[in-house]
């Protein structure tokens, strides 16, 4: 069982969690000319790290809010957790 | 090579069998092989095969990061189907139905397999009709399908939940009679023996590290145990296929995700079937040792784990004993994960690749183990021939920008949407 703190309402287990994928993907700016390549990669292409991922969860049996978490992926460790807006350093 | 027969056996009883030869040695790798496949798991050890059978490409060398049947070759459920709608997966995997039927003897390696048929549950009037479309696809491109009627499946497996007021009350269902299961190690250790003895070298405990590219050309590989050179290479390591495109800066359409399977005590003989839950993600098949083999739906995250999570054994096994209730009674005799190389559309990639010489064979979702004598047969078709060939032209790297998605059911690495 993973257990996630979420920032708002604190730590909860992944029951009452939906996963969203990778969170560093950004959609392309919306006024400006997309090509294939940026589309592809913000659709489709992703780098599925082995290790330390910044990934997209929402507490949809909680606050239902967006959330981010860093997690490793092989392990499972749970490093720190972040608001949606929050920029990560 | 030692030829497996009644005869050797006899023979070798004599001795206590203690002089039989081994299935497969154990090379120190030479400095340049003609092909490199990286990925010693069935579908590696089938294409070094089929390069070496159908291509007479014989100085080829396996390179395998743990050892031959570790990975997902001996993490399946064990089942062998090819109903599927969409022409692409249904032509591919009814070849591979033909390439498992004859595997036993072409192998000289009793795979077991037991063509007992799959049945896929339906639990509505609209998931009856989309499993005669299906059914109808299926037909028509040779492959067997019969729909069954709530009566029909009653008389196949009396043990599923047919009372009136259930949830999910069983309409029917679709199944293949054609379908069934193998011996996932013997097909590892088949095409390991035979390819060993075609002058394949098989190279465990051996990691890739490192891709050696000079000018748009492959030109070989690093490795744990020394720099290998090779005309060309061949990538197919399912669930760390990711890891190896970082080292070549190649971001891919896959996901790695984590798939749990689980097997109960052994009981005596109950269900002669493969049988999936129409209204969730489940299935179960007896071994021929008794157990029931279940699996169902992804950890749900981004994994490398190889070990599953609880959560989701629970939620996959719920839907089991929905379906059949007498599951509840058994006893757990042992879960296990393995990491899936999970595409965009659920639909498979072989192809070459942007390097010349470098070829990927990857996206095998939740169906690599039955995939495992095409795959290999068209990839080394790929690999010796520089080209795809019509039976994997549809599984194409570049379909994702182009739009040819071969998406069967709408399904790849986001279990959250299905």
């Amino acid at each position: 069982m993973l257990y996630i703190n979420c920032p708002h309402c604190g730590m909860r287990s992944q029951n009452e969690f939906s996963y969203g994928g990778d969170a560093s993907v950004k959609r392309p700016e919306l006024n400006k000319e997309v090509s294939d390549q940026e589309w592809d990669d913000f659709v489709y292409n992703r780098k599925s790290l082995r290790g330390k991922h910044l990934e997209l969860w929402q507490h949809i049996s909680g606050c239902r809010q967006w959330i981010k978490v860093e997690r490793d992926t092989s392990t499972h460790e749970i490093f720190r957790t972040f608001k949606a807006n929050e920029e990560v350093a | 090579m030692q030829k497996y027969s009644i005869f050797n056996l006899v023979k070798n009883a004599f001795s206590n069998h203690e002089n039989w030869d081994l299935a497969w040695k154990d090379p120190t790798p030479k400095e340049e092989y003609d092909v490199v496949i990286i990925g010693g798991g069935g579908h590696g050890l089938a294409t070094a095969y089929y390069l070496a059978k159908e291509h007479n490409i014989t100085d080829v060398a396996i390179i395998e990061k743990g050892w031959i049947g570790g990975g997902n070759v001996g993490r399946n459920t064990t089942i062998i189907r090819s109903n599927y709608m969409h022409d692409e997966n249904g032509l591919f995997s009814e070849f591979g139905m033909d390439l498992w039927r004859k595997m036993s003897q072409d192998l000289n390696y009793n795979v077991m397999f037991s063509p007992r048929g799959i049945i896929n549950l339906a639990h509505s009037d609209a998931q009856m009709n989309a499993y005669a479309r299906r059914g109808n696809s299926m037909r028509l491109n040779g492959i067997d399908a019969v729909l069954l009627n709530r009566e029909q499946v009653k008389e196949i497996i009396p043990m599923a939940d047919f009372s009136e007021n259930v949830r999910f009350p069983i309409f029917g269902g679709l199944m293949q009679p054609s379908a069934g299961t193998a011996r996932h190690d013997a097909v590892a250790w088949g095409y390991a023996r035979q390819a060993d003895s075609m002058g394949v070298d098989i190279i465990q405990n051996c990691e890739v590290t490192g891709f050696d590219v000079m000018a748009g050309k492959i030109k070989g590989i690093r490795t744990s145990r020394g720099n290998i050179k090779a005309k060309k290479v061949g990538i197919c390591v399912a669930g760390s296929t990711n890891i190896l495109a970082e080292k070549l800066n190649m971001t891919l359409p896959i996901e790695t995700h984590l798939l749990q399977a689980c097997v109960s005590e052994p009981v005596k003989p109950v269900l002669d079937n493969v049988v999936t839950f129409g209204a969730g993600h489940f299935y179960v098949s007896q071994s021929d040792k008794g157990e029931m083999v279940m699996g169902g739906d992804l950890d749900g995250y981004n994994s490398y784990a190889q070990r599953g999570n609880l959560p989701t054994l629970q939620h996959v096994l719920t839907e089991g004993i929905a379906m059949m209730p007498f599951l509840s009674k058994l006893k757990m005799l042992r879960t296990w994960g393995g990491i899936m190389d999970m595409s965009m559309d659920g639909s498979p990639i072989i192809d070459k690749t942007h390097i010349e010489g470098l070829y990927l064979n990857c996206g095998w979702c939740y169906g690599g183990f039955k995939a495992t004598p095409a795959s290999g047969w068209t990839f080394a078709h790929t690999i010796a021939q520089d080209r795809v060939h019509e039976l994997n032209a549809g599984y194409s790297l570049n379909r994702f920008s182009t739009g040819n998605l071969i998406d069967e059911k709408g399904l790849g690495t986001k279990t959250w949407i299905s």
